[in-house]
């Protein structure tokens, strides 16, 4: 756990403060995102909790302790620390410079070389081919995977990123992300990360602290919270005009839709059918396989006066939602399709589900009054 | 292994190594040439009675003049620029060290008199308060290298890259460690460059010494000059050049050895 409690800072020779009174509490595990405009006091937070800056006033506690009363380089060393520039050192080869903490705290070659590899493993590069070779040899996005297997090295249970995806190309960003948050799911890190792009914020956030210029904590929540509830207008505006689709963006479909929706097989008949519909008021009903695989659907329209079974007046389905699909994405589908339902499936094309526009609406106004 | 990857390894693999050969030898053979002609071929018509240079040894065994000023040439400058390395690099990283950035320009300036004030100056000045001969002449040449490697040092690590000083101390590396480990590495080409001009200049300069009482290639230049004897000038100058190019030449190598790769 990182624990501020009503720190400040201010700079020699300066009036007003980087930071002001900030208290935050990050628990065991989670990622907080300190988030806010340029200037705004989010370096100067981090920095604080590693002691490459030091406090006015206030305290910080890693894991329960107070980093003031500890000695700075054994706390730098037992927390990783990842930065924009990412800084590998360009005359160390890749090991060398993953290594880099382990050796400082004396670990034997061996161990060390061990760790490397499992290290570049996880990150998804090659051992073999890239240990021995130098930063400048390697992409962008390799290289800032390298600066967090550095930080990583030697397993603290404490990281501090800043803006660690901020130089890199928007693609390649989005993919680091993923990664990132496929293996927090594994490592389970306490993590203060820094960005000025509330998008990144929403994304990679468990909680996220929202400053203002002069270091003020403006609003401290998890991403849903901040986006329905903003607390002021600054907040409010800074996570824009469009929070209610960045909302969207945090839910998966499989939150809002129905998972028991009306379906047929496709080897019923088509009297069965019309009396399924007709039952429920239906006008059309989607048609399923034996393993629940979609197969499209029948208008009721269609099936007017109409024998035999139904698979002869299937209709494919213009357009289904895989499970996970966040509901922004699948709103955009809807309208896309120029359909009000979609069904829902997973990876084998089941179906799973059925989502409509309307259920869309409904969470969105929903989450207005708080509930989620 | 593919035959596509053993054509390369012919072009890219062999070539490099028989370069890497050519480059440590072609220099000191050509170097080797230029002195062993000098001493065969023009240093033997100069005539005994007035000039007593002949081969690298005079009749009784002894080495010849050219070859006793050759080798004082070299001890001047080899013990004058040691002392300077062995100042003028520990300066360089004192001015960018935290605390001592306020005395850069104390130290720059003072470096900065011995290269704007004439070596001549230098010289005299040197001269007036040590006396001549040895000393004097080790201070002066001592003095006047001071500013390239001080100057360097300081660029050198100053323009290590904020972000990887950043990452070392937020990795928990000591300052020390930071300064072998990091700074000297990365700035270490840079450094090099200015012992390797301070040197080349020490040389040049250590001719002059002569004229404070310690005979190096700078005598026979002196001597030839004033009896019109434009031979041992040219030979002289040609033996400074020599050994200028040389010791660039093994500074290089030693540069090459020591310098980091990555970088
Ligand atoms: N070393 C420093 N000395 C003086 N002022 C600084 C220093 N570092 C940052 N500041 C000032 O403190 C404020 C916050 O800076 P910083 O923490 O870097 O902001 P952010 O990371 O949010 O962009 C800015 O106004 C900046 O100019
Ligand atoms: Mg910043």
């Amino acid at each position: 756990m990182i624990k501020l409690e009503h720190v400040t800072k201010i700079y020699p020779g300066q009036t007003e403060p980087a930071v002001n009174d900030l208290s935050l509490e990050v628990p065991d595990g989670e990622i907080c995102i300190l988030v806010g405009p340029s200037g705004c006091g989010k370096t100067t937070t981090m920095k604080m909790v590693n002691r490459l800056i030091e406090p006015t006033s206030g305290k910080i506690y890693v894991e329960g302790q107070d980093v003031m009363q500890m000695d700075p380089i054994q706390l730098r060393r037992s927390i990783g620390y990842v930065i924009q520039e990412i800084g590998l050192f360009p005359h160390m080869t890749i090991a060398e410079n993953i290594g880099t903490v382990p050796k400082l705290l004396g670990w034997d070659d061996a161990r060390i070389a061990r760790r490397v590899d499992e290290l570049l493993e996880l990150m998804g590069i090659e051992p073999a081919e890239y240990r021995d070779r130098y930063p400048r040899e390697l992409s962008g996005g390799q290289q800032q995977r390298i600066g967090v297997a550095r930080a990583m090295a030697a397993d603290p249970h404490v990281m501090l990123m800043d803006e660690p995806f901020g130089a890199i190309d928007p693609i390649t960003r989005d993919r680091l992300q993923n990664e990132f948050l496929r293996l927090q799911q594994k490592i389970r890190k306490t993590i203060i990360f820094v960005t000025h792009d509330i998008n990144e914020a929403i994304k990679m956030g468990d909680k996220i602290a929202i400053l203002n210029v002069g270091g003020i904590l403006e609003q401290y929540g998890s991403p849903s919270e901040i986006l329905s509830h903003p607390a002021n207008p600054f907040v409010e505006d800074f996570v824009g005009a469009d929070r209610a689709l960045k909302w969207l963006n945090l839910v998966r479909v499989e939150e809002v839709m129905d998972q028991h929706p009306p379906l047929i097989f496709d080897t019923q008949s088509v009297r069965e059918a019309r009396q399924f519909m007709q039952e429920r008021g239906l006008d059309f009903v989607y048609v399923i396989g034996a393993d629940r695989s979609l197969k499209g659907y029948v208008n009721a329209r269609d099936l007017e006066g109409q024998q035999g079974w139904v698979d002869a007046f299937l209709t494919p389905a213009a357009v289904s939602i895989q499970l996970g699909t966040s509901l922004r994405d699948t709103l955009s589908e809807l309208l896309a399709s120029d359909y009000r339902t979609a069904c829902v499936v997973d990876e084998e094309q089941r179906v799973r589900g059925l989502i409509q526009l309307d259920a869309i609406q409904e969470a969105l106004s929903a989450r207005k009054g708080g509930e989620r | 292994m593919t035959a596509t990857s053993f054509g390369r390894l012919r072009t890219s693999n062999v070539t490099p190594v028989l370069k890497e050969v050519l480059g440590w030898v072609v220099v000191p053979i050509l170097l080797a040439i230029v002195v062993v002609l000098l001493y065969n071929q023009v240093i033997y018509r100069i005539e005994p009675e007035t000039m007593t240079y002949r081969m690298f040894f005079d009749q009784t065994g002894r080495p010849a003049k050219l070859t006793r000023y050759i080798l004082l040439h070299m001890e001047v400058v080899f013990v004058s620029a040691l002392l300077a390395v062995l100042t003028a690099v520990p300066a360089g990283i004192l001015i960018t060290r935290e605390g001592f950035r306020d005395f850069a320009p104390l130290i720059l300036g003072v470096a900065n008199i011995g290269q704007t004030v004439p070596s001549m100056a230098i010289l005299g000045l040197s001269m007036a308060f040590l006396g001549i001969g040895f000393k004097p002449s080790i201070f002066a040449l001592w003095f006047y290298s001071l500013l390239p490697i001080v100057r360097n040092t300081a660029t050198g690590i100053d323009e290590v890259d904020r972000a990887v000083i950043e990452a070392a101390r937020g990795m928990g590396m000591t300052k020390r460690q930071i300064l072998f480990r990091i700074e000297l590495p990365l700035a270490l080409n840079i450094i090099f460059a200015g012992i390797r001009t301070a040197v080349v200049i020490n040389v040049g300069t250590a001719a002059l010494v002569t004229f404070i009482g310690w005979p190096t290639l700078g005598h026979p230049i002196a001597a030839g000059l004033r009896v019109r004897r434009t031979d041992m000038v040219v030979v002289a100058s040609i033996l400074i050049a020599v050994f200028a190019i040389g010791l660039d030449f093994i500074m290089g190598k030693v540069q090459q050895l020591l310098a980091p790769r990555g970088v």
